[in-house]
């Protein structure tokens, strides 16, 4: 057998391994997390997107299936959840600090959700998507399950806003910090809150590898969001349409 | 470690399974949360007898938090992967998507650090 054979068998039997895409995700978010960290944290070198660059290439170059690189990755995508409830922990460290600003916290989900919604919605309207495209993107700024089941609800396409829903959150995660120093936004609790209220869970990874105070508000922005825009998105898509 | 992340996963397994059982439209690891927080607010209140496992938990939950972006990458690739799904709509909805998240995102931020003021000012009246 020559040289070339053997490297191949050998490439054919580690690629159907859950192993090979656990290492190469790890190898693909160190390198990202280590060219964000050399930049300073600089927004645009985010970690997540240089990853999924990284091993969406990989993919398409070795023309390996999504399902056969997430039956490893799997595995990893499994701690989203425990990460979740862990988020318990540094909101509660907070709790002091949310508590006194509870008043501009209702305030602004009761105005940033609806805001969020019907921007969408007219900007969908403005370039003439079809009624199903628009219900499909209405929910997109929560996390990724309660924006599927919304759009179940409403009518969408649950796939496509899952789709739409993550590149929201990594629009948000790189541009958001420039969009708020344009408009002189300081305090960092407001600023953590915008990130978890329009890009989710991507922009609370975003806040809480910048400032401890804007991720924890960011963390929070994300849970209540997700609540209220269930409850916002039914009433408002009543009157609507 | 053990003993905190086997509290987390309960916390998400109990999470889940009252999110089915109530057919509740939130997902059932941010129930999880909800949980976890009321737990630790109103039952871990005393300090001495839960000090060493809140602790636990506590780091577990940071070392996890820590890599809160990395447990993104396999979605996201998969976005990658199925992007031809928007079809013809691609540009149309990154436009709608850049603008409409920006915009909600500085108007939540705008309107949350003005309220912040008014409250600090109020304060200083009284």
């Amino acid at each position: 057998m020559s040289k070339e054979d053997k490297l191949y068998k050998i490439w054919v039997y580690l690629q159907a391994e859950p192993l090979f895409w656990i290492t190469l995700t790890l190898g693909a978010f160190l390198l990202g997390d280590y060219l964000y960290k050399k930049s300073k944290l600089n927004p645009l070198v985010n970690p997540v997107a240089i990853s999924i660059l990284i091993v969406s290439s990989v993919l398409l170059t070795m023309d390996v299936t999504y399902d056969r690189y997430f039956n490893g990755a799997k595995f990893i995508h499994f701690m989203l959840g425990p990460a979740t409830v862990a988020l318990a922990i540094p909101i509660y460290e907070k709790k002091n600090l949310i508590l006194k600003e509870i008043k501009p916290i209702v305030f602004s989900i009761f105005l940033g959700i609806p805001f969020a919604i019907l921007i969408t919605y007219y900007l969908a309207s403005f370039f003439n998507l079809d009624q199903e495209i628009i219900l499909t993107m209405v929910p997109r700024n929560v996390t990724a399950p309660i924006a599927m089941g919304i759009a179940e609800l409403i009518g969408g396409i649950p796939s496509l806003t899952a789709i739409i829903t993550i590149i929201t959150g990594i629009v948000g995660a790189s541009l958001g910090t420039f969009a708020l120093n344009i408009f002189n936004i300081k305090d960092m609790s407001a600023r953590g809150f915008g990130f978890g209220l329009a890009s989710h869970g991507i922009g609370t990874a975003r806040a809480m590898s910048k400032n401890k105070t804007a991720g924890v508000f960011a963390a929070l922005a994300m849970g209540l969001s997700g609540i209220a825009t269930s409850i916002f998105v039914l009433i408002i898509i009543k009157f609507i349409i | 470690m053990l003993k905190s992340l086997f509290i987390i996963f309960s916390f998400q397994l109990f999470g889940e399974a009252i999110q089915k059982f109530f057919e509740i439209n939130i997902p059932g690891p941010v129930i999880g949360l909800i949980l976890l927080l009321l737990v630790f607010i109103f039952f871990l209140k005393s300090p001495t007898p839960y000090k060493k496992i809140k602790q636990e938990i506590s780091e577990t939950s940071h070392q996890i938090i820590n890599y809160l972006s990395l447990l993104f990458v396999p979605i996201g690739v998969g976005v990658v992967m199925h992007i031809n799904y928007l079809g013809d709509n691609l540009f149309k909805i990154l436009a709608i998507i850049v603008i409409g998240t920006l915009a909600s995102l500085v108007f939540t931020a705008f309107v949350m650090e003005k309220i912040i003021k008014l409250e600090k000012k109020n304060v200083k009246r009284r």
